[in-house]
């Protein structure tokens, strides 16, 4: 699981109303390169929460995000390769992911977070 | 300017809105933008004939079209049309000369090509035709191999046996000048049967394109199917440069395959392409995505599983949705392994939970691309979801046997998804949710027993009745 989809992904149970960003605890995490398409990164920016995606990158080890960022960095090039790297080079190939409400622990393995709930959490 | 669409003889409600939509796909980034396209077809054909003219901005344009389309054959600019030899000659006569003259010049090379559509033409024939066209000025030399400039001299057969239908054309002969033909081998590469992994409903190469060409896909577009299972659609969008997200409720499916080499990413693997951005496992009825999250992807393409090859499936025991049961809690000890109970996902449901969540997650005039089955003979256009976000664009039937057709329909959000929509949303979900005992004893009028049930009339079709479309359309017509 990249970046990407941890920043689309919440805590759905029902009666949760704050369910994200989801808490990474990583067992396995993987780097694999792939090629950078600015035109999607600056499609996706706008997009994204910003702090969940900065915070979910510390826990996977990724330190080089700013803070605060606006829309001009996109044109710099060195900030779209640190960008593109945490978004989608950096993976959680095993883990869990934790709902900063309840507690609730999704497991992520081969890469694929298990999001399906409970017959009680529907 | 007018060209000629030569169609091949397949899938034929398919043909128009895909020529269509790869006219939307490549005028977007043109400034001549706004280009109104229509058709026109020969004096009495049929919609089924696999000729139309088509009016288009530019060569490049009908080139652009040919190198993405699947069921044009090729693209000509016509020098005659007529329903006898006798009047193609009184038509190339009398079509302007400086349309012709540049393509007949002393230094050029150039062949001409006979066609017979519902027949093939023996050599002695072709030559024959051939040499009737001894009026037209060619100036240049023969070139069988590498011509600069084609010529094809496409006529119909009309003597095929009609089956006691109409025939479906009249007797037309055309002269063309080819601007271009459209290739197909893609579909050869990218067929199922040398795909690593297959499910029991992986769509097939050739659909799988045609529904990536309606939802526009093109470089760098983001594009979602919330029902992954192999990834066939998405494999197809991913040979476009689209970068992709795929759900699936099936663990199965969507992480383990049948091993390491045989999955979901063994298939884009086979092909060198990238690998979807994501895939996550999940139920289509209560989304993963943050409520926050809205007009992410360009494109939503799926096949919704409707119940007769396979059936869906969502969260939730079936006796506890019945309301027999009480929702049970899981033993602490017991929750990390547990593997959730699911109930039938009725295809009602379904549609509306995928309605919804593409009205929010797609970027306005974001297209929204899927199949919706249908009984034959019904009157399908008013059966057609609705959603106040969306306007559908085309929709083109497959018919699969003589109970049941699917459509493939085309939708364009055209309107933003507000609070309102949300709050209705949500409400039509918990009717749901209350009203699914009831809904699935109901499912004897579900598409599932219609289509497996006896050949009776109380199914309440009347087969007698279904020859608005002629016998020889089938699954691939």
């Amino acid at each position: 699981m990249r970046l990407l989809t941890h920043n689309m992904l919440s805590c759905n149970i029902k009666g949760v109303t704050n369910g994200f960003p989801l808490a990474i605890e990583a067992t396995t995490v993987e780097t694999k390169e792939v090629d950078m398409n600015p035109d999607f990164l600056r499609h996706i920016f706008p997009k994204l929460e910003w702090k969940a995606f900065r915070d979910a990158s510390h826990s996977l080890g990724v330190d080089d995000l700013p803070e605060q960022v606006d829309p001009d960095m996109l044109l710099d090039e060195e900030f779209l390769r640190r960008f593109h790297h945490a978004l989608l080079e950096v993976h959680l190939e095993e883990g869990v992911l934790i709902c900063p409400e309840t507690g609730r622990r999704f497991p992520v393995s081969k890469g694929i977070p298990n999001m399906l709930l409970n017959e009680d959490e529907v | 300017m007018w060209y000629l669409c030569y169609f091949l003889h397949r899938l034929l409600d398919y043909r128009l809105p895909e020529v269509e939509a790869l006219l939307k796909l490549f005028l977007k980034d043109d400034p001549t933008a706004g280009h109104e396209l229509r058709w026109k077809q020969p004096q009495h054909h049929h919609p089924d004939s696999p000729f139309y003219f088509v009016n288009l901005p530019s060569e490049d344009i009908a080139r652009s079209i040919l190198s993405r389309c699947f069921l044009v054959k090729g693209i000509y600019e016509v020098w005659g049309v007529g329903s006898s030899y006798d009047e193609l000659r009184k038509a190339i006569e009398s079509y302007p000369d400086d349309r012709k003259a540049p393509y007949l010049t002393a230094d050029s090379t150039f062949k001409v090509v006979v066609d017979c559509f519902g027949r093939g033409l023996s050599l002695q024939e072709q030559t024959q035709r051939i040499n009737s066209l001894h009026y037209i000025p060619f100036q240049g030399r023969v070139n069988l191999k590498k011509p600069q400039h084609k010529f094809w001299l496409i006529e119909s057969d009309n003597n095929v046996e009609t089956n006691g239908l109409p025939p479906a054309m009249q007797k037309v002969v055309l002269f063309a000048r080819e601007i271009g033909m459209s290739d197909r081998s893609l579909l050869t590469k990218y067929e199922l049967s040398r795909r690593k992994y297959l499910g029991p409903t992986a769509m097939d190469a050739e659909i799988a394109f045609l529904m990536v060409n309606q939802a526009l896909v093109k470089a760098g577009k983001f594009v979602y199917d919330p029902f992954v299972g192999t990834g066939s659609i998405l494999v197809a969008a991913t040979h476009f440069g689209a970068i992709t997200m795929g759900e699936d409720i099936d663990l199965r499916v969507v992480r383990d395959g049948r091993g390491p080499d045989c999955n979901v990413w063994s298939n884009f693997k086979q092909y060198s392409l990238p690998l979807p951005v994501g895939l996550v496992r999940a139920d289509n009825n209560s989304p993963p995505w943050r409520s926050s999250l809205k007009e992410v992807f360009d494109a939503i393409i799926c096949d919704p599983p409707y119940g007769v090859r396979a059936g869906g499936r969502k969260s939730g025991g079936r006796k506890l949705l019945k309301g027999s049961k009480d929702p049970y809690t899981i033993p602490e000890d017991k929750r990390k392994d547990h593997i959730p109970s699911t109930a039938p996902y009725m295809f009602a449901e379904c549609v509306h939970d995928l309605l919804d969540i593409a009205a929010r997650l797609l970027v306005l005039n974001g297209r929204l691309v899927f199949f919706y089955p249908v009984a034959r003979g019904e009157s399908y256009e008013e059966l057609y979801p609705k959603h106040d976000c969306f306007t559908l664009i085309a929709s083109s039937e497959q018919i699969l046997s003589t109970r049941w057709s699917r459509c493939l329909l085309t939708m364009e959000k055209t309107a933003k998804y507000t609070d309102e929509h949300a709050a209705l949303a949500l409400q039509k979900h918990n009717e749901f949710k209350e009203r699914h005992a009831e809904l699935l004893e109901e499912r004897d009028e579900s598409l599932h027993s219609l289509v497996f049930a006896p050949l009776a009339n109380d199914t309440g079709i009347d087969y007698s009745k279904q020859d608005s479309r002629p016998k020889y359309r089938g699954k691939l017509v």
